[in-house]
C-alpha cells in the first residue's frame, strides 16, 4: 500500500495540484521536477497525479509543463470559521502529532504591517528642477567604512590616514547566504554578478569553496559563532571582515546547517564531518560584552594588518539603537542591521515569526542615536532584512543607511518561488540544495545575467526617483528623511521613524 | 555549418526537448494535437539518465558519418545544408544505419505508414533554431557554429 492516507499523522494538506486532463500530454515533465514526492505517474493507468500532502507549493510543475496544465491552489480550511483559532489548529496538531517544534526558512510570513509601504517619496516641481537620469549624470557611488571627523591637508596632500573603505558602484550588496545553504552554482553566480556589478556578496558562515576564491574583490566574508572554514586565506580573500551576532529572521538563534546538506565539498569548506549538522552556537563563546567584541574586531583587523574594515551584523532587536551604539564604539567600520523579514535557510518557526524588529524602526532609530551622540560617522549602516525592491532601498537610504544588502530577492531573481523549504535541502528550484541533481537547475550563465538585470534594473529605478527629488548623487539622499512622508501611520510611528506625515 | 551542442552540466532531465521534437515533427505542429490525436511521431533526440547526470542526445552530424557509409540503399544522405537526414522513400528499414550509428541516436518510426523506416534528427529544416534548443529551459542545448 502506497499512498494511503493514515489518520494517526494526518493534518489537511495545505494545496491541492490540480491537473487539466484535455491539457495534460502526460510527458512526465512535472514527475521528474517534483523534487518533494508529491507527483507520480502511474503506467497502468495513464495518469499523472498527485500526493498533495506532500505538496509544498514551489511550483515547479506549474512553471515547466509545456501545456500549462496544471494549477496550484491553497486549499481552504474547512474548519468552522474562528478567527482566533484557525491557522493555529493544524500547527498545534503537528506539534502534538510529531513532537518537535517545525522549522521553517525563509523570512518572516506574518501581515504585520511593512512601514516601507506606509513611506511617500518627494519629488521637485518649480522651485528646484528634476534631473534626467539618462541625460545627465547621476552619481550611486558609496564608500563604507569609518569616516574620519574631521580632515587635515598639509603639503597639498592629505595629512589624514583614512580608514579601510569598501568601495561599491551601487548601493546595493548581496547578503550572507552560506555555500552549504544555497548550492554551489548559485555562489558562482551571486559571485560573477557581484563583479559584473562592482559590488560585493557575501560568502555567509559557511566558508569559501577554493573556486570562489577567484572573486577576490567582490567578497565579504563572514565569521559567525560556528567559526566555519575561517582561516588565514578566508579572511585575506575579503574585501570585508563580517562578524555575525545575529540574524533578523531568527535573533538569539544560531545557525543549523542539517546534516543532509553536509556533503563531501560542503564538509571540506567548513572543515567539519560529512553528515553531520552543522551547528553554530547561539552566541559567540569568546563575545558576552562590547568588550569581547571589541576584541574580536581588533583580532581580526591584526590578523588582515588592519587593511580590511569590519563589518558587525546585529538583528534587529528592541534595544538595538544601544547597542549598535556599543558597536560603533567598539571599533566596527560598518554595521549591518538585519530585520525580522529577513530570510533564514533553517530557523525554529516560532523565532522566525515572533521575535525582531521591522527594519524601518530598526534603521532610524540607529541612525537617529549614532547621530546625537556624533559617531554616525564612525560607522556605516547596510540595512537588510526585506528590502523587496529599489524604492525600499531609497526609502532605506533617506532613513539613514549607506547601503542595503539584498538575500530574498538575489533568490527571487534566479527562481525562487518562496515555498520555504530551504531547510529541507530539495529546493525544486535547485537554490537550496546540495543535490547535485537538483542544483544543474541553475545554470549560473542564466542566473547571473538575471541577477545583473535585476541590479541594473534597480540602479536605474533608483536613478530616476533621485532624479525626480533633483538629487544627482547618493549621498544627498542619505538621511534625507525630509524627503519621505508617512502615510496611514499613527504619530508616534512617525515619531520614531522620524518623518513627517503626507501633507505637512 | 551549426549543431546543437550538449552541455550535460546544465540538463535537469525535463525531456521537454523531446516534447518539442515530436511537435515540431507532427502533422499539426501543435502540442496537445501531436501528442493526443495525431500519431505521434518519435522523438529525434532522446534524454538519457545515470544520477546525477543527464543528458539529451542528439544526431552529431559527424563529417564521416557511419550510418551514410552503412545504408545500401541511398537513403541516409547529407543534404544540401549539410546535415545527415534520411529520405523516407528510399529506406527500406534495414536498421544497418541503426546498428552503425555510435550514439544511437537512429530511431525506428512508429507511425503506421513508415513503420520500421529509420527516422533521425534532421535539424529542423523549417526553423532557423532548432525545436529542442528552443525549448530547453536550462541552455542545456545551444545551437553553435562547430
Ligand atoms: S508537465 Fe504538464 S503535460 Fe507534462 S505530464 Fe505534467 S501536467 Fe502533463
Ligand atoms: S513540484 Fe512543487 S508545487 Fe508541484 S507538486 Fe511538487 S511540491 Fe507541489
Ligand atoms: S534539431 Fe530538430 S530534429 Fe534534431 S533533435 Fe532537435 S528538434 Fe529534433
Ligand atoms: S530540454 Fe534541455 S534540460 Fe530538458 S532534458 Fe532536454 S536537454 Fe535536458
Amino acid at each position: 500500500m502506497k499512498w494511503m492516507k493514515n489518520l494517526k499523522t494526518y493534518t489537511p494538506p495545505a494545496f491541492t495540484v490540480i491537473r487539466d486532463d484535455y491539457r495534460c500530454i502526460r510527458c512526465k515533465a512535472c514527475v521528474e521536477q517534483c523534487s518533494f514526492d508529491a507527483t507520480f505517474y502511474d503506467e497502468e493507468e495513464n495518469r499523472v497525479w498527485n500526493w498533495d500532502a506532500n505538496c509544498v507549493s514551489c511550483n515547479r510543475c506549474a512553471a515547466i509543463c509545456p501545456t500549462e496544465a496544471i494549477t496550484i491552489e491553497k486549499r481552504d480550511y474547512s474548519y468552522r470559521r474562528n478567527y482566533s483559532w484557525e491557522s493555529h489548529i493544524d500547527s498545534l496538531k503537528k506539534r502534538a502529532i510529531f513532537g518537535g517544534t517545525p522549522v521553517v526558512s525563509m523570512g518572516n510570513d506574518k501581515p504585520y504591517k511593512i512601514y516601507w509601504d506606509h513611506i511617500l517619496l518627494n519629488a521637485s516641481q518649480v522651485t528646484n528642477p528634476s534631473i534626467d537620469p539618462l541625460r545627465e549624470p547621476m552619481e550611486l557611488k558609496t564608500f563604507l567604512g569609518k569616516k574620519p571627523h574631521n580632515i587635515e591637508i598639509g603639503d597639498d596632500a592629505l595629512k589624514t590616514i583614512l580608514s579601510p573603505q569598501l568601495e561599491i558602484d551601487i548601493p546595493i550588496m548581496f547578503a550572507a547566504m552560506s555555500y552549504g545553504a544555497l548550492s554551489y552554482n548559485v555562489v558562482e553566480a551571486l559571485g560573477r554578478a557581484a563583479r559584473e556589478m562592482g559590488t560585493f556578496y557575501n560568502s555567509g558562515e559557511g566558508g569559501l569553496n577554493k573556486d570562489h576564491y577567484k572573486f577576490k574583490g567582490n567578497i565579504i566574508v563572514q565569521v559567525a559563532s560556528g567559526r566555519f572554514g575561517v582561516h588565514k586565506p578566508y579572511l585575506d580573500v575579503g574585501s570585508a571582515i563580517e562578524i555575525k551576532i545575529g540574524q533578523g529572521a531568527k535573533p538569539g538563534i544560531g545557525g543549523h546547517l542539517p546534516g543532509e546538506k553536509v556533503t563531501e565539498t560542503i564538509s571540506e569548506t567548513r572543515m567539519m564531518p560529512q553528515g553531520s549538522d552543522a551547528i553554530s552556537p547561539a552566541p559567540h563563546h569568546d563575545v558576552y560584552s562590547i568588550e569581547d567584541l571589541r576584541q574580536l574586531i581588533y583580532a581580526l583587523k591584526e590578523a588582515t594588518e588592519y587593511t580590511k574594515p569590519v563589518i558587525v551584523k546585529i538583528a534587529a532587536v528592541h534595544n538595538v539603537a544601544a547597542i549598535a551604539s556599543g558597536v560603533a564604539r567598539a571599533g566596527a567600520d560598518i554595521l549591518c542591521i538585519d530585520g525580522f523579514k529577513g530570510g533564514t535557510g533553517a530557523s525554529p518557526q516560532v523565532i522566525r515569526d515572533n521575535v525582531g524588529l521591522p527594519i524601518e524602526f530598526a534603521l532610524a532609530v540607529v541612525d537617529e542615536r549614532l547621530r546625537n551622540e556624533g559617531i554616525r560617522q564612525d560607522v556605516s549602516i547596510v540595512a537588510s532584512g526585506g528590502i523587496r525592491n529599489s524604492m525600499d532601498a531609497v526609502k532605506a537610504i533617506a532613513l539613514g543607511a549607506d547601503a542595503v544588502y539584498i538575500g530574498t530577492a538575489a533568490l527571487l531573481a534566479i527562481g525562487c518561488t518562496m515555498c520555504q523549504q530551504c531547510h529541507t535541502g530539495k529546493c525544486a528550484w535547485g537554490i537550496t540544495t546540495q543535490d547535485p541533481h537538483l542544483s544543474k537547475r541553475v545554470n549560473p550563465d542564466i542566473a547571473s545575467e538575471r541577477l545583473i538585470n535585476l541590479l541594473k534594473v534597480w540602479a536605474l529605478e533608483i536613478k530616476e526617483t533621485m532624479g525626480a527629488m533633483g538629487i544627482n548623487s547618493i549621498e544627498s539622499l542619505r538621511g534625507n528623511r525630509l524627503n519621505l512622508r508617512g502615510i496611514d501611520l499613527t504619530d508616534r510611528e512617525m515619531e520614531i521613524l522620524g518623518i513627517l506625515p503626507a501633507g505637512e | 555549418m551549426k549543431i546543437v551542442k550538449i552541455n550535460e552540466d546544465n540538463c535537469i532531465y525535463c525531456h521537454l526537448c523531446e516534447v518539442a521534437c515530436v511537435v515540431e515533427h507532427s502533422q499539426s505542429k501543435d502540442i496537445i494535437k501531436a501528442f493526443k490525436r495525431e500519431e505521434k511521431p518519435t522523438a529525434r533526440c532522446g534524454v538519457e539518465f545515470n544520477y546525477p547526470l543527464s543528458l539529451s542526445v542528439m544526431c552529431r552530424h559527424c563529417d564521416d558519418a557511419p550510418c551514410m557509409e552503412a545504408c545500401q540503399n541511398g537513403a541516409m544522405h547529407r543534404d544540401d545544408r549539410g546535415y545527415v537526414v534520411v529520405n523516407e522513400d528510399k529506406c527500406v528499414g534495414c536498421w544497418m544505419c541503426v546498428m552503425a550509428c555510435p550514439y544511437g541516436v537512429i530511431k525506428r518510426d512508429t507511425r503506421r505508414d513508415v513503420w520500421g523506416l529509420s527516422t533521425k534528427c534532421d535539424s529542423c529544416p523549417d526553423r532557423d533554431v532548432p525545436a529542442c534548443v528552443e525549448a530547453c529551459p536550462n541552455n542545456a542545448l545551444m545551437f553553435e557554429e562547430i
